[in-house]
């Protein structure tokens, strides 16, 4: 009990420091600064690489389709919250493109112009996020019923295809086609991206630690076991498809404010492989793991590393060795070590809660020895 | 009907090079259950050798380097980032197949400068124009089909008649009993390898003599269309993968054809989704049960 409470203590003080540190970067710097950026950026990935490990990591069901909600929440946020003054030069190659209200004006006209925007961009998120689920309701009828490394791949061909859709002309009107939407509001300073992130994966958490997520793991472990256990497979399989998918269409749809544009194209499989690289770096069944790895991944890959791609290294100038693309070469390399050497990554599945525990296994030992 | 047909002539060509990729996965994945993600860039780097030695080399030399280094790559890919994980669960090894896909995309990333690299001396004869049903195609096109077609004649005959293809399919028929038999799985796991990069390699000249350029990610559609193939036959048939590929590659140019080129992509994914629904051994694969 006194232990439960200490970790707490713990756990409450870390976060609050880690939040209070942000919201005095945020004070102090401006919102372009490079620290900025890499805090919102990482807490972006954080929040998709939570939303994968809850799926891959807590109920074993291998998916790659993560690029493919993400995708979805971007475009349904783009396409809610653009404001209709500037609809005109953003679907320039479609007359009368877009759609016949956005949220930005009808929220602005009830609660003026500034709470009326932010209003409006949450239910935009939070619609993405619906959508994003509705979807997968829908992907997952027919593809939940295939086991490991088909789910995979079924996943994959359908963020694929949903990516095809939305590069389509014929859809022109609402997705702009293969141009970019933009325009749209979005967040310049960190806290808010740092607020609902962390609230989506306090959510999540909760969710874990709940009789679902008990559930979602004894799948993991065993599913013949976990069935005759009396979970049903088929609906807890799905759950946790459709919250993960939810999760990832709200990670989209920040991703979105982050980049301040929209196109189809980055949310290829390639995005998912980084997330699930990260998931794997902080250790498979560890939100803590998945955050913090985000947060190293960006941070080294935005920042740290920059001068790896730019010919001055720690001191070392040597613009031979270091040119463009030499700093996801080393990244990679890095990423086959862990993957291979180092298969629990950072965190193993422990959480942030566990570090206050000292070598819990030698102290079983003792106390099996003294009985 | 007379515009079609320079898509059918098109589409059986692309099922012939996706045919040879198909084969590597097929293979590998009957032995390991193994996904190789990777087997798309091996394919990429294949073009990429050959884009570099046939400027610099004379074509005797070239061609079989660019043979040898794509066969080097395969088998060393599977030594240094599958083989620590033969006891590890499948998720591992596909996580370490897409690391390794990751890696070799980053490492040619690198190399290239992220510019794609043109093909500036395509290979001579099959690069020629010939006239066929009153288009315009290149040699290639006719080609490409044919020694697909002999080419998976020796793979059949290598595996149904020779030693090493009787290790092979009793490896991908009892894994551990193979063992036990005393086949040296290891050998025949690397050889697998060698033989899907092989192909690969000369699928991979065969598909960029038909393209202005490489690029860093022109690995990764065809390899991915190349699995669905491998799927849409019955994983770990190589008949299968063949026939799959050349109907996948017909349906893809035939739908280039009719003008939805945006959904030629989005057409081969969509027919994995409902095979796998439908029929998940595919057109030749085997009944499989799982036991607890």
């Amino acid at each position: 009990m006194k232990m439960n409470k200490k970790k707490t203590i713990f756990t409450a003080g870390v976060l609050l420091v880690l939040f209070a540190v942000c919201v005095l970067l945020d004070l102090t710097l401006p919102s372009y600064h490079i620290a900025v950026t890499v805090i919102k950026k990482a807490t972006v990935y954080a929040l998709v690489a939570v939303s994968m490990n809850l799926l891959n990591g807590f109920t074993g069901l291998f998916s790659l389709g993560q690029a493919g909600f993400m995708l979805l929440g971007a475009y349904t946020y783009g396409v809610l919250t653009i404001p209709d003054e500037k609809k005109a030069t953003v679907y320039q190659y479609f007359e009368n493109g877009g759609l016949p209200f956005s949220f930005t004006n009808i929220f602005g006209g009830i609660f003026g112009d500034k709470v009326g925007t932010v209003v409006g961009m949450l239910i935009a998120l939070l619609i993405g996020g619906m959508l994003a689920a509705l979807f997968a309701f829908l992907i997952g009828l027919p593809v939940l019923r295939l086991k490991s490394d088909y789910l995979a791949i079924a996943t994959l061909g359908f963020a694929e295809i949903l990516k095809a859709f939305f590069q389509w002309n014929g859809l022109g009107p609402i997705t702009n086609g293969s141009n970019l939407l933009k325009s749209y509001p979005t967040f310049n300073k960190a806290t808010p991206y740092v607020l609902l992130a962390g609230a989506m994966i306090a959510l999540i958490v909760l969710l874990i630690n709940s009789t679902y997520g008990r559930a979602f793991k004894a799948i993991r472990d065993d599913e013949v076991a976990a069935e005759a256990m009396g979970i049903n497979l088929a609906k807890h399989k799905r759950l946790s498809f459709i919250i993960s998918s939810f999760f990832a269409g709200i990670g989209g749809g920040l991703m979105a404010m982050y980049m301040g544009t929209i196109a189809a194209a980055p949310f290829k499989s390639a995005l998912t492989y980084e997330i699930l690289l990260i998931v794997v770096i902080g250790g498979i069944g560890s939100i803590t793991g998945s955050v913090l790895a985000s947060f190293l991944y960006i941070f080294s890959s935005e920042w740290l590393l920059r001068g790896l791609d730019s010919g001055t290294f720690l001191g070392i100038n040597a613009p031979a060795v270091f040119k463009n693309g030499f700093r996801m070469a080393v990244f990679s390399v890095i990423i086959m070590v862990i993957v291979l050497f180092f298969r629990k990554g950072i965190m193993g599945d422990k959480e942030l809660p566990d570090l206050l525990d000292k070598r819990p296994k030698s102290r079983k030992k003792k106390e099996a020895a003294g009985k | 009907m007379g515009q079609i047909i320079p898509y059918i002539v098109n589409g059986v060509s692309v099922g012939g090079q996706y045919a040879l990729i198909a084969i590597g996965y097929t293979l590998v994945y009957g032995i390991l259950r193994l996904i190789n993600f990777a087997h798309g860039d091996v394919f990429m780097v294949a073009g990429l050798v050959m884009v570099y030695t046939t400027t610099a080399l004379p074509l005797y030399i070239s061609l079989p380097l660019v043979l040898i280094a794509t066969v080097v790559l395969g088998f060393t890919i599977e030594r240094v980032a599958y083989k620590p994980l033969r006891t590890a669960p499948r998720m591992s090894v596909m996580i370490s197949a897409i690391g390794v896909s990751y890696l070799i995309q980053n490492l040619a990333f690198y190399i290239t400068g992220g510019v794609p690299q043109p093909v500036t001396k395509p290979i001579p004869w099959i690069s020629n124009n010939v006239e066929l049903f009153g288009g315009s195609t290149k040699m290639v096109t006719l080609v490409t089909p044919v020694l697909t077609i002999a080419l998976v004649f020796v793979l059949v005959y290598l595996i149904n008649h020779t030693k090493i293809g009787m290790a092979m399919r009793a490896a991908a028929k009892d894994f551990e009993t193979a063992q036990l038999m005393g086949i040296k799985i290891n050998s025949v796991i690397s050889m697998t390898f060698v033989i899907g990069s092989f192909l690969a390699a000369i699928g991979s000249i065969l598909y960029f003599t038909n393209y202005p350029s490489v690029a860093i990610t022109s690995g990764g559609m065809p390899g991915l269309k190349a699995f669905v193939a491998a799927v849409f036959g019955g994983i770990g048939s190589i008949p299968g993968a063949v026939v799959g590929a050349f109907i996948i590659g017909l349906c893809e140019e035939i739908i280039k054809g009719l003008g939805y080129t945006t959904f030629s992509d989005a057409f081969t994914f969509a027919l994995l989704i409902v095979v796998l629904c439908v029929k998940p051994t595919g057109l030749f694969g085997e009944k499989v049960t799982d036991k607890v």
